[in-house]
């Protein structure tokens, strides 16, 4: 074996052995790395118990409430598989919107309400001209008697059934 | 046609080779940031959830991808300099390092821009933007691993071994959004297909090119004066026209 060949296996090994441990380090690590909880992983007391953590879903459709203070909403957190009522009082990012993404900080009261501090509105993957937006709201109006509400969501929410 | 690779190996060749390169990539960048950012910012219609805010994207994407790519290429000259122990490659890595800082770092900046208005949040502890910021600090390590040792034949050993091993975070960066729960969205330029208007494509693809010229022609640039720098006290150096006058 010629040093030049040498060199190049040390090289490949060592990198081989760091990604190995990196990946190791990370999978361990995996529901830390993870910026929030979904509700089915809630649900299932996977989220810390009496700490502030982040939970992350769809706002489901049709269950945002204001009350007569303007401040404090109330809106419904779902995975498709589970939902979890959300309290929030403060200002909404613009993006936010009834089917569409969300990631909110707080904690878990009596009663399984989460009480958020802070609400994140999460941008989907779609880029699109307001035009193709209605004309994509129409052809989905057209067919509302198709099973599926909404659009799939993105490989962030993973539907399981 | 047969040419000989090897001579534009050394250092020697490559300087002239490299300074009549220069305006090939340099021109045509130019030229592709004017076209992309007037596509970007007149031609592309509004966005139906962001509206404008979204024109950002025109120059974190392009400034993202290339902070990793550029990573790679850097990593990939840092070991090919360790194998062969060419030094024409560990100067190309040492070129190569100040751009792909200046992207990431706009990578950061934009997307902190965007994120402010859309999510509502300057910055998230996700592991998209995490590992991005990592990024940067490999970057940042290895410009600076390299200055602190005199010896250059050893700064580039140093700091090649730091750009091989650093080059663990790329994958991670790029997969962050598959393999975690992140507020970042997912890639919307994908083998499979793209979710965007043709003229945001146009205009994303545009200045991406314009940025790959622009890698290329400033770290042949740079190249040069590290050069200069490195063989100062060579013969052929100082008989160049532009040192002597």
């Amino acid at each position: 074996m010629t040093p030049r060949k040498k060199r190049l296996m040390f090289i490949v090994a060592g990198l081989a052995l760091v990604g190995a441990a990196v990946g190791l380090v990370l999978f361990a690590l995996k529901n830390n790395v993870s910026l929030y909880f979904t509700p089915t992983q809630v649900y299932n007391k996977e989220a810390p118990q009496g700490r502030s953590f982040r939970i992350g879903g769809l706002v489901e459709k049709g269950s945002l409430q204001r009350e007569k203070d303007g401040l404090t909403v109330h809106f419904m957190i779902t995975d498709t598989t589970r939902t979890m009522p959300v309290v929030y009082v403060g200002i909404l990012p613009d993006l936010f919107k009834e089917g569409k993404g969300v990631v909110a900080q707080g904690k878990l009261e009596d009663g399984n309400v989460f009480r958020a501090e802070e609400v994140l509105a999460k941008h989907d993957e779609n880029y699109m001209p307001p035009e193709a937006a209605d004309a994509l709201k129409k052809a989905e109006a057209a067919k509302t008697a198709a099973a599926q509400p909404g659009n799939a969501p993105s490989a962030a929410y993973p539907v399981t059934k | 046609m047969a040419i000989n690779w090897f001579k534009y190996s050394a250092p020697t060749t490559f300087y002239g080779l490299a300074g009549k390169l220069i305006p090939f990539f340099a021109w045509p960048s130019a030229i592709l940031f004017v076209i992309g950012l007037y596509i970007g910012f007149f031609v592309a219609p509004t966005d139906a959830v962001q509206s404008e805010a979204y024109r950002i994207m025109f120059i974190h994407v392009p400034a993202s991808i290339l902070s990793m790519f550029i990573y790679l290429i850097m990593a990939g000259y840092a070991a090919l300099g360790l194998i062969f122990k060419t030094r024409l490659s560990a100067m190309m890595a040492q070129a190569l390092a100040p751009t792909g800082a200046l992207f990431a770092f706009i990578s950061l900046w934009t997307g902190a821009l965007w994120g402010k208005p859309m999510w509502g949040a300057w910055w998230v502890w996700d592991a998209r933007l995490t590992s991005e910021l990592i990024l940067l600090f490999l970057y940042l390590g290895f410009i600076s691993l390299h200055a602190s040792i005199d010896d250059v034949r050893r700064a580039d050993k140093a700091s090649a071994l730091l750009a091989i091993v650093g080059s663990v975070n790329v994958p991670i960066i790029y997969f962050s959004v598959k393999w975690w729960n992140t507020l970042h969205q997912g890639s919307t330029i994908k083998f499979s297909g793209t979710s965007m208007h043709i003229a945001m494509q146009e205009a994303i693809f545009a200045l991406l090119a314009a940025c790959w010229l622009y890698v290329i022609a400033m770290s042949l640039a740079r190249v040069r004066s590290i050069i200069l720098e490195r063989e100062a006290n060579t013969t052929w150096v100082n008989s160049l026209l532009e040192v002597r006058s």
